[in-house]
C-alpha cells in the first residue's frame, strides 16, 4: 500500500506533502517514513495517509470575468492620480 | 484564473514544458517524454544505490567513532535517496522490482564512478568531498526539472547532500594536516579519481540535438556542469597544496577552464557494464537479493 | 560505578553495532537499509557515551585493546549475515538490553543513571522496529529456528540475576549459557578489519 507522508516542520507551522512510502501496513510505513523524514530531526511530525484515502480535487470553471474576486483585479492608479490632483496633494509625494 | 491545462499534444507539451510549464503524475505525457524521464531517473535511481557498495566497507573500517557515524549517516542517505527516486519511477510506470533486476542483470545503468574500487580512507574523503560535489552540481540542476515530482525530491536530496560535501572536506583536512603519510593518501586517491570525475558529466552535446535538454529534464548542459565544478573546487584542490594529475588544467582569462579531453571512450566502456568492479558488486547485489527474496514474499504480502 | 559491567554495555553496543552495519547496501528492502543505518548509529552512539564516562579518550578506548580485551557478550560477536538470524539476534538482544539497561536506569551514580535513561529512550524506536519484525516473522520456521539457535547467546548477555527476566518476556526455557568472558573465533577478524586503518598510523595520529 502506498502512503502518502505530510510533514510539520515545527510546531505550528503546515503539513506540507513530502513525498510517499510503499508499506504492507500502516506499523512499517511508520518506521520507513519516520526514517526517511525524520532521521536528520528535520520534521517535527507526520501525517500519513494511505493513498486510495485521497480525493483528488481540480479545475475551477471560470468562464465569467469576475474580477473583483481577485487581486488583480483592480486597477486603482488611475483614479488614486486623479483623487490626488483634485485634493492638489498630488505633488506631495 | 482557469487551470492550467495539459495540451494532449506532443508538440504543444514541448512547448509548455519548454515555457517552464510543470508536469504532474496524473497529468498526460508523451511517450517519449515518459520513456526518456523513466530511463533518467531509474539511472539516478541505481547511481545512488550502488554509490553505497564502493563506500560501505570503510564505514566498518572507520578510524575514530565520530567517522564512523558520519559515514554511517552519509550512506543511509544515498539508500533513502533511492527509495525517494525509485517511488518516483514506480509512479510513472516501472515498479522498484523490475528496476532492481534490470540493474543487477546488467540492463541498466548506472554513474561511472561507481564502477570504481576504492582503495584506502583517502577515497573516503575524496569520495565524500569532490565525487558528491560533481554530483550536487547536476542536482542543482535537477531542481528545475519539467516533472515537479522529480524537482520536488531534488530538493530534499540536494539538501542531504551539503552535509557530504562538508564531511568529505572535514576528513580531507585532517588529513592534509596530519602525517606526510596521510596527505600522501588524499594525493594518491585524488590520482587515481581525477579522470572518472573528468568524466562524470559526460561528453558535451549540443542542447538542440539534447532531447533531455528539449523536454527540460535537464536544464544544464554536460560541459557547464564540467566548468562549474572546476570552478568551485580546483581551488579548493590546489589551497590544500594537492596537485591535480592534468597538466593542461588552467583558467583562462575569459574565465574558461581548460583540461586534457577526458577519455569518452573509458566512460562508454564503464557505463555499458565493464568498469572494474561493476560484476562484483552487481554480483553482490544480486546474491542478497536473491538471498532475501523470502523475506519480501513474507513481509510485502498484505 | 562498576566499569567491568560498562565496559560490557560500551562493547556490545560497538559490536553490535558493528554488525548491523555490515547491512549496508544489502538488506531485503532499502527501508531496512535505512533503519539498520539509524540502528547502528544510535548503538555507536551508546557506546561512545559509555566509553566516555570510562575515559578521555573514547577512541582510544574503543579501538586501541586487543581482540582479547574487549568485554562483548558472544551473541555480538556472531557473524549473522542472513536475515531470519539477523532479525533474530536483533529482537534477542532489544530484549536483554532493555532488561540491563532498566537495571541501570536505578544505579546509585546519577550520571550513570541519567545515561541510562537517555539510552532507554532512544532504545524504544529499537524495540518497536525489533517487535514489528518479530510479529511478521514469528511463524516463519526459519525464524523461530534461529531464535532457539542463538538463545543461548542471548541469556548470555545479561548478568545471572537478571536472566529470569530474560526467560520470562522470550518465553523459552532456561539452556546452557554462553557466557561473557571468552570469545568466539568471529571477534578477532572483525578486530582486524574495524582497527586496519586506524592501525596504519601512529597512536594520536588525527583522522
Amino acid at each position: 500500500m502506498i502512503y502518502e507522508v505530510f510533514r510539520q516542520e515545527r510546531r505550528g507551522q503546515p503539513f506540507e506533502h513530502a513525498g510517499s512510502v510503499e508499506a504492507p501496513d500502516a506499523d512499517f510505513a511508520e518506521a520507513w517514513a519516520r526514517e526517511q523524514y525524520g532521521r536528520r530531526g528535520e520534521s517535527v511530525a507526520l501525517w500519513l495517509v494511505p493513498r486510495d484515502a485521497i480525493r483528488d480535487v481540480e479545475h475551477w470553471a471560470d468562464e465569467f470575468d469576475l474580477k473583483y474576486r481577485r487581486v488583480d483585479g483592480y486597477s486603482i492608479k488611475a483614479r488614486l492620480k486623479e483623487a490626488r490632483e483634485r485634493a492638489g496633494t498630488a505633488g506631495d509625494r | 484564473m482557469a487551470a492550467v491545462e495539459i495540451p494532449r499534444d506532443e508538440q504543444a507539451f514541448l512547448e509548455y514544458v519548454q515555457a517552464g510549464g510543470q508536469v504532474e503524475t496524473t497529468d498526460w505525457m508523451p511517450d517519449e517524454y515518459r520513456r526518456l524521464l523513466i530511463k533518467f531517473i531509474e539511472m539516478h535511481g541505481n547511481s545512488e544505490l550502488m554509490g553505497v557498495l564502493p563506500e560501505r566497507e570503510w564505514i566498518l573500517r572507520a578510524p575514530t567513532l565520530e567517522r564512523k557515524l558520519a559515514l554511517t549517516a552519509k550512506v543511509q542517505d544515498e539508500v533513502g535517496h533511492s527509495q525517494l527516486i525509485y517511488r518516483v519511477v514506480e509512479d510513472l510506470g516501472k515498479p522498484r522490482e523490475q528496476c532492481l533486476a534490470d540493474l543487477v542483470d546488467g540492463k541498466a545503468k548506472f554513474h561511472n564512478v561507481f564502477h570504481y574500487p576504492t582503495k584506502t580512507w583517502g577515497d573516503v574523503g575524496v569520495i565524500a568531498w569532490l565525487v558528491d560535489a560533481a554530483a550536487i552540481i547536476s542536482q542543482k540542476a535537477l531542481l528545475k526539472c519539467s516533472y515537479a515530482p522529480y524537482a520536488r525530491i531534488m530538493k530534499k536530496i540536494c539538501w542531504e547532500e551539503s552535509f557530504h560535501i562538508l564531511h568529505g572536506r572535514d576528513v580531507i583536512l585532517a588529513m592534509v594536516t596530519g602525517t606526510p603519510e596521510q596527505f600522501e593518501l588524499v594525493q594518491e586517491a585524488l590520482n587515481r579519481w581525477w579522470a572518472p570525475l573528468m568524466q562524470f558529466h559526460g561528453n558535451p552535446i549540443p542542447s538542440d540535438e539534447d532531447p533531455m535538454y528539449q523536454w527540460r529534464i535537464k536544464s544544464q548542459g554536460n560541459g557547464e556542469a564540467r566548468q562549474q565544478f572546476l570552478d568551485g573546487y580546483v581551488p579548493q584542490i590546489w589551497e590544500l597544496g594537492l596537485t591535480v594529475p592534468d597538466s593542461k588544467l588552467r583558467k583562462r582569462d575569459d574565465g574558461v577552464w581548460e583540461f586534457s579531453e577526458p577519455d569518452w571512450d573509458e566512460l562508454k566502456h564503464v557505463v555499458t557494464g565493464h568498469g572494474p568492479k561493476t560484476e562484483e558488486r552487481l554480483a553482490l547485489r544480486r546474491r542478497f537479493l536473491e538471498q532475501e527474496q523470502w523475506v519480501r514474499d513474507v513481509v510485502l504480502a498484505a | 560505578m562498576n566499569e567491568q559491567a560498562l565496559l560490557g554495555i560500551a562493547d556490545d553496543e560497538l559490536i553490535v553495532g558493528w554488525r548491523d552495519s555490515e547491512w549496508t547496501g544489502i538488506a531485503p528492502m532499502l527501508e531496512e537499509d535505512v533503519a539498520f543505518s539509524s540502528i547502528a548509529q544510535n548503538e555507536i552512539g551508546h557506546a561512545r557515551a559509555v566509553y566516555q564516562l570510562l575515559s578521555e579518550d573514547p577512541d582510544a578506548l574503543a579501538f586501541d585493546r586487543k581482540p582479547e580485551e574487549y568485554a562483548c557478550a558472544p551473541l555480538v560477536e556472531l557473524h549473522l549475515l542472513e536475515w531470519a538470524h539477523t532479525i533474530a539476534r536483533r529482537w534477542l538482544y532489544e530484549v536483554a538490553d532493555e532488561i540491563r539497561v532498566t537495571a541501570l536506569k536505578d544505579d546509585p551514580d546519577p550520571t550513570v543513571a541519567g545515561l541510562a535513561a537517555k539510552i532507554d529512550r532512544e532504545e524504544a524506536y529499537h524495540r518497536m522496529h525489533a517487535e514489528m519484525w518479530h510479529d511478521r516473522l514469528r511463524d516463519e520456521p526459519r525464524f523461530r529456528a534461529a531464535v532457539e539457535e542463538l538463545w543461548p547467546y542471548a541469556l548470555g548477555v545479561v548478568p545471572g540475576e537478571l536472566r529470569g527476566e530474560l526467560v520470562e518476556r522470550v518465553g523459552l526455557a532456561e539452556v546452557d549459557v554462553v557466557e561473557r568472558g571468552s570469545h568466539t573465533d568471529e571477534l578477532a577478524p572483525l578486530w582486524e578489519e574495524m582497527t586496519i586503518v586506524r592501525r596504519s598510523a601512529p597512536a594520536g595520529a588525527q583522522w
